[in-house]
């Protein structure tokens, strides 16, 4: 399963599941990252990470560890 | 909850005194509500034992005067530290100098409204009157966004504003609506039945095991909610013996709602973002455009792999470029117009004297030394709040991420690191928004080493006196100006190495997560920054008019004492009578030849000179007379104190009168007893690399001591720092002067 730290900038998908019962997990979903979601990768930063995703309203700025975490249900594309 | 509890009652009919919380998420607009709802004037505290800022205005309506307290920015209630409780503490009124709140005005960004009604939901919990303010209004259109605002406060159950702080749009219906805002009763709460009777469960227990412990509903749920957090904490303490079996409690509450399916602490999330989307269903439209907005645009260039560095060293450059110019003019009416003028009034009221010598050589070269300094932290705090506020400290947060996790930070250490180029206090303060404890210590212990307004003073001082004063590149670049950039990277450059070194023996482990908000950019409001500027300000000349203005008064006494001071007052009598008679300037040179010497005796048999003359074996390496020796001595409590200190010993020792273009030319006339200049360009530079490195500020160190809640690392940081700095101003003059000849 593809996962938000696969997608180039500007590709879209939506949230399948977020792995983890931890901090990082919390935080993520209080951000507004939760299954259902559709999320687009804006850019990378000039170093290649973190990446810069918009969800709904706002922009917001993960690394690609944590992005690793965010499973995603791609468009038709995938087999 | 008690139907007879105080909460119940509308407060405007008890009372015509209001106090007001406000809370919501980060980039909100938050600052910019609170100050275009009670001015630009607020009393700024810190909350006891904690970090957290309590920023507190006020203002009055028809109905009476309303005292506001502005919460820190938060996605969450969920407290993890002593620093996110402090929200919970104010909301429930459960601190002695705050008082309870009355109303609490929720604001919220109206175009990302999902995301911040999430605190809304755990807020409305709380059963106190609720507003909310629903800002960027302007921007609701421009998005693409539709909110059918009466619905949406029918559905929320609280009344709804829209509003635009940043245009003052709103403001007044706001005041309106607060004064008559009213509840009736906690709704219930969002997490359901079974979560609740699990609550009632913890209650009774508590009730019966540990009866002295609080059993609001609210503390409770957080209780259960936030796994290791600073409730579960506090109340395992509180409860003494009894802790282990608290824990325990709290523990089967957990398993029995996995039980029925709801695993702490990701149900909350869950839920309650459920239940933000049933309210939103139908009265909330986004749509997606498709287009790039400005933003965006901005964005792509501000992060792009090639100009977005040099952006970002485009705008450091800037800053420190800006300084020079923007504040030179300033600072020399100060030195040139104002100061000479306070000593000439003093000296025109007051006959030689102990009275006269501490006035003149005490308060005002101390003080005024340091008042000077003023115009640049104003223009470099002007700096800081405009990119703050503009949306770009996130985005340098962004870009600088990859370069900091290579010292085994992250980008969020970024702001706090750069707000400690313009003191390490706010800087160290700011630590707050690192999650990850580890990386927040280390970011603490290398704040310090960031070039702080503190060290301008030294750093202007000895750059405009011993650096040509010329301009590069077709006088666009002031060499100068060049110099104290160039002395503001030695800070950062050595930090470098020694944040690697602390992460990887004092602190090992894992790296840490970086999710972060990147707000829109926009433009900065001018009152957001005008009142961080003052803020700061007047933070920086209350801590000249205290802290250093008492060092001033210690370091003249300890240069006064304990010599007999009557025949330098005889002498100065004597010679301000010659001057009065019109002679000649030779005339004058006898007295003045004898002052000097009298005044050159009394402080080398002072306390202060007989103690730097001590310390001069150990300074000497470094280029440095025992005059540096006791200003370093001196500086312990604040960086700036060196030039006070060096003032008074110049002035004591005669070489400053109220002709004397000042401080300056007294120290390039500086002799070694051989009649050699003290000072030379690596000396200059030696004592600026030295100040660059040192740990020559007692507030930074009680803020670490604060913040990391052990004496251990402000000693730490104080003894690491000063062995750096002895061993960089050592090589710098060393090899400076293998050059210099």
């Amino acid at each position: 399963m593809k996962t938000l730290a696969d997608l180039a900038p500007g590709q879209v998908g939506t949230i399948a599941a977020i792995a983890g019962t931890d901090a990082l997990t919390l935080r993520l979903m209080e951000l507004g990252i939760l299954e259902g979601e559709q999320v687009r990768v804006v850019g990378k930063a000039p170093l290649g990470d973190p990446i810069e995703i918009a969800l709904r309203g706002s922009k917001l700025s993960l690394r690609r560890v944590e992005a690793a975490r965010v499973k995603l249900d791609l468009p038709d594309s995938s087999p | 909850m008690d139907l007879a509890s105080p909460d119940t009652t509308p407060p405007s009919l008890l009372t015509t005194e209001l106090t007001v919380a406000l809370i919501g998420n980060p980039n909100t607009g938050k600052s910019t509500l609170f100050s275009a709802l009670s001015g630009i004037a607020a009393r700024i505290g810190n909350y006891p034992g904690v970090t957290v800022e309590k920023k507190v205005g006020r203002y009055a309506d028809d109905a009476g005067p309303v005292t506001l307290i502005d919460l820190p920015g938060t996605y969450s209630m969920a407290a993890r530290s002593a620093d996110e409780k402090v929200a919970i503490d104010v909301l429930l009124g459960r601190l002695p100098d705050v008082p309870s709140p009355d109303v609490l005005v929720v604001i919220v960004d109206a175009t990302n409204l999902d995301r911040n009604l999430y605190l809304f939901t755990q807020i409305r919990e709380l059963g106190k009157p609720t507003v909310l303010a629903l800002n960027m209004w302007d921007r609701v259109e421009a998005s693409g966004i539709q909110i059918d605002v009466q619905e949406l406060s029918r559905r929320l159950g609280v009344p709804v504003v829209p509003c635009a702080a940043s245009r003052r749009v709103g403001i007044s219906e706001l005041r309106r609506v607060i004064r008559e805002v009213t509840t009736s009763s906690a709704p219930p709460c969002i997490l359901g039945e079974v979560f609740e009777k699990q609550v009632d469960k913890l209650a009774g227990w508590i009730q019966e095991h540990c009866p002295h412990l609080p059993t609001d509903r609210f503390v409770l749920r957080r209780l259960i909610l936030d796994v290791q957090g600073a409730i579960e904490r506090e109340y395992c303490v509180q409860a003494g013996k009894d802790g282990d079996a608290l824990e325990g409690a709290v523990a089967r509450a957990r398993e029995e709602l996995a039980q029925h399916g709801l695993q702490v602490p990701l149900v909350e999330t869950r839920l309650r973002y459920q239940w933000i989307r049933q309210q939103l269903d139908g009265i909330y439209e986004i749509k997606e455009t498709g287009e790039r907005t400005w933003s965006d645009r901005i964005d792509h260039v501000l992060t792009h792999r090639f100009w977005g560095f040099l952006a970002f060293l485009g705008v450091m450059f800037l800053v420190f470029q800006g300084i020079t110019w923007g504040a030179s003019w300033a600072m020399d009416w100060i030195t040139d117009v104002a100061q000479p003028a306070c000593v000439a009034a003093v000296e025109s009221l007051l006959a030689p004297g102990m009275l006269r010598s501490l006035l003149t050589d005490g308060v005002i070269a101390g003080v005024g030394s340091v008042v000077v300094f003023l115009p640049q932290i104003l223009v470099l705090f002007l700096f800081i709040a405009m990119l703050e506020d503009c949306g770009y400290m996130a985005r340098a947060a962004f870009v600088m991420d990859k370069l900091m996790t290579k010292v085994g930070l992250s980008g969020k250490s970024f702001l706090p690191l750069m707000s400690s180029f313009a003191c390490a206090v706010p800087g160290i303060m700011a630590t707050r928004v690192i999650d990850d404890w580890r990386d927040r210590m280390v970011t603490i212990l290398v704040a310090p080493l960031m070039s702080c307004s503190a060290r301008l003073p030294v750093y202007v001082l000895l750059t405009y006196t011993f650096v040509p004063d010329r301009y590069l590149a077709g006088g666009w670049i002031s060499l100068q100006g060049l110099v104290l950039f160039a002395m503001h990277l030695v800070g950062a450059a050595v930090a470098i190495p020694v944040a690697w070194a602390l992460k990887r023996f004092v602190f090992p482990g894992q790296t840490s997560a970086f999710v972060m908000e990147l707000p829109s950019y926009k433009l900065p409001s001018a009152r957001v920054v005008a009142s961080r500027v003052l803020e700061r300000g007047q933070a920086f000349l209350t801590r000249a008019g205290t802290l250093i203005f008492c060092t001033s008064i210690l370091v003249w006494a300890a240069g006064y004492f304990p010599g007999d001071h009557s025949r330098l007052y005889q002498l100065t009598a004597e010679l301000e009578a010659v001057e009065q008679s019109d002679a000649g300037k030779d005339a004058l040179e006898p007295w003045q030849r004898a002052i000097r010497q009298e005044s050159g005796r009394l402080i080398r048999e002072s306390v202060l000179g007989r103690t730097g003359q001590a310390i001069e074996p150990i300074v000497r390496p470094l280029g440095w007379d025992w005059r540096i020796g006791v200003g370093v001595l001196a500086s312990f409590p604040a960086r700036e104190v060196i030039i006070a200190t060096l003032g008074t010993i110049y002035s004591l020792g005669g070489d400053v009168d109220e002709e004397d273009p000042g401080l300056r030319a007294a120290i390039r006339q500086a002799t070694w007893p051989d009649g050699t200049p003290v000072y030379n360009l690596p000396v200059a530079f030696s004592i600026m690399v030295f100040f660059a490195l040192c740990a020559q500020c007692a507030a930074t160190l009680m803020v670490i001591r604060r913040e990391t809640n052990s004496w251990r690392w402000p000693v730490f940081a104080f003894v690491y720092m000063t062995m750096l700095a002895y061993l960089g101003a050592l090589v710098t003059y060393q090899v400076g002067m293998w050059w210099y000849r």
